[in-house]
């Protein structure tokens, strides 16, 4: 089945972001999200027969969710594979609308990660093969691939930096993002040790937020008050769940998952013009870019060098301030759609690129699932 | 009649694979699992094996390669190594290289397990460096 350009993105919106008040929940955040994506696209919420959502604060995401906004689905799903899942909802929603099971399908998630404390919200299941051995979670496992990646490819601290320097330069033209400072190359190597080599700039946020977007047909789409982001392509892998079983550091599933979605799209990486990467770490940029095709295996340092993926570089990548800088509230991917959707809608103010294509990468767990998703406006259909 | 066959649980299991390591660690081995069909090793050990065969234990060498590693730094505390051990019998586990800078803990290092250790209420092998980056795993 290959749906492509069949449905469409209609609204998305984000929760309040950053510090939330004091009291609210992961379900408040949700459901303030979906007021504001419902309002995006001139849509109500008795429009809504299809709910895709995941919270890991609470333990039945969707049943709650219904019951908070009154919804009686015709269809739900949880899935859940980590930062990824909102990937996969969208394959998920994409095809159930195919299907006929539902009409407007609502994608949402939400995390008050940061008010409520990462160790409470997050907390770790016990590995008797790993936990022992004291890994800082999830960061040492992003570490060891880059240790693979240093070693295999001479990459440097100083090129993982220049992600960091990148999203930091973009978060500073969203007024959304957190951090409202500069950052430089040597702030970066300076700053507290994590993980070698991942200092604490080289790691992602932990903010409260969350996110909603709203999936319908592409002819229900074109009929509702924003320009249209048809779903071009998707495509998902999931390849072990602890570090220690990743079959090789220095290659993600983004290669699987990538092919799949351009594929579906029937695009190559050379003709996407906004890319968005889950970074919750400098190195997942690196891999991300080599593995979805935008340079060859082992040149994703070199590739960023130079501010490369910064404001004005050769390539537009995560031009909200990522998960690096602008939000990342336990779990990032829903919110590289929202970027992804406003950017091709020509909305996203002083840090709009010129697009017609995006991807949008989701990574879950330590590398564990990687989901694809491929966007366009009506031009690339 | 075959369709009607439903499994009579004969084979249950009394040791958990879990269990099982940990004796033989208790017993100064380290063990893991082997699919003889695929011919691979199986690590961590478990109840089927991923690869579609029946398992079966062996008993490592103790001997391998660093494949991947990073030093953390805790706020309160001296940085400790945690480590990726490629063995010479082809599985990987994670694990900390001891007696060294953990710093100086490089990609392609000879180890070998050193001790068995009780932490977290559990039995893990650590392990010592014999030579420096032999090898490019």
């Amino acid at each position: 089945m290959n749906g492509r350009g069949k449905a469409a993105i209609a609204g998305v919106a984000e929760s309040d972001l950053g510090l939330v008040a004091p009291g609210m929940t992961a379900m408040d955040l949700i459901a303030q999200a979906t007021q504001r994506a419902l309002d995006d696209a001139g849509l109500a919420l008795a429009d809504i027969d299809g709910v895709f959502a995941v919270a890991t604060q609470t333990r039945m995401s969707t049943v709650g969710l219904c019951e908070y906004l009154g919804i009686q689905p015709r269809y739900h799903d949880v899935t859940y594979m980590g930062g990824s899942s909102y990937m996969t909802l969208v394959a998920h929603a994409q095809a159930a609308i195919e299907a006929g099971l539902c009409y407007v399908a609502l994608i949402a998630y939400a995390s008050t990660q940061r008010s409520g404390g990462r160790a409470n919200v997050s907390p770790r299941e016990f590995n008797a093969y790993e936990t022992p051995f004291k890994p800082v979670l999830p960061a040492t496992a992003y570490a060891l691939a880059a240790s693979r990646h240093m070693h295999l490819y001479g990459t440097t601290r100083e090129q993982l930096a220049e992600v960091a320097v990148a999203a930091r330069a973009w978060a500073l033209l969203n007024p959304l993002a957190w951090e409202k400072d500069p950052l430089s190359i040597e702030q970066v190597l300076n700053a507290r040790m994590v993980s070698f080599p991942l200092g604490v700039r080289d790691c992602c946020l932990v903010t409260d937020g969350g996110g909603a977007v709203i999936v319908c047909s592409a002819d229900r789409a074109r009929s509702l008050r924003k320009k249209p982001v048809f779903i071009l392509g998707t495509g998902e892998h999931l390849s072990h769940l602890s570090i220690s079983g990743m079959p090789d550091l220095g290659v993600t599933g983004a290669r699987q998952s990538g092919g799949q979605a351009y594929a579906m799209a029937g695009l190559a990486s050379s003709d996407i013009d906004l890319v968005m990467l889950y970074d919750a770490f400098t190195i997942n940029t690196i891999l991300f870019l080599e593995d979805l095709g935008f340079c060859p295996k082992g040149e994703g340092g070199s590739f960023v060098e130079d501010g490369a993926i910064g404001p004005g570089g050769r390539l537009a990548v995560n031009t909200n301030g990522g998960g690096l800088s602008y939000c990342h509230p336990g779990q990032y991917g829903i919110h590289l759609l929202v970027e992804a959707a406003r950017q091709l809608r020509g909305e996203a103010g002083a840090r709009q690129v010129p697009c017609h294509t995006a991807i949008a990468h989701g990574n879950g767990g330590v590398l564990s699932s990687q989901s694809t998703v491929i966007l366009g406006d009506e031009d690339a259909l | 009649m075959v369709e009607h066959m439903i499994h009579d649980h004969s084979d249950r299991l009394n040791v958990s694979p879990l269990t099982r390591y940990q004796d033989f660690l208790r017993e100064g081995k380290l063990a893991y699992q082997y699919d003889a069909e695929a011919q691979r090793a199986v690590f961590h050990p478990r109840v089927v094996s991923p690869y579609g065969g029946t398992l079966e234990w062996r008993i490592s060498s103790g001997r391998g390669l660093v494949y991947a590693t990073t030093w953390i730094s805790p706020r309160n505390g001296e940085p400790y190594n945690v480590a990726l051990v490629q063995m010479d019998e082809g599985f990987r586990l994670m694990s900390r290289v001891a007696g060294v800078d953990p710093r100086e803990v490089r990609i392609g290092d000879r180890v070998r397990v050193k001790a068995v250790q009780e932490e977290d209420d559990v039995l893990i092998p650590v392990f010592e460096r014999e030579q420096t980056g032999e090898t490019q795993p």
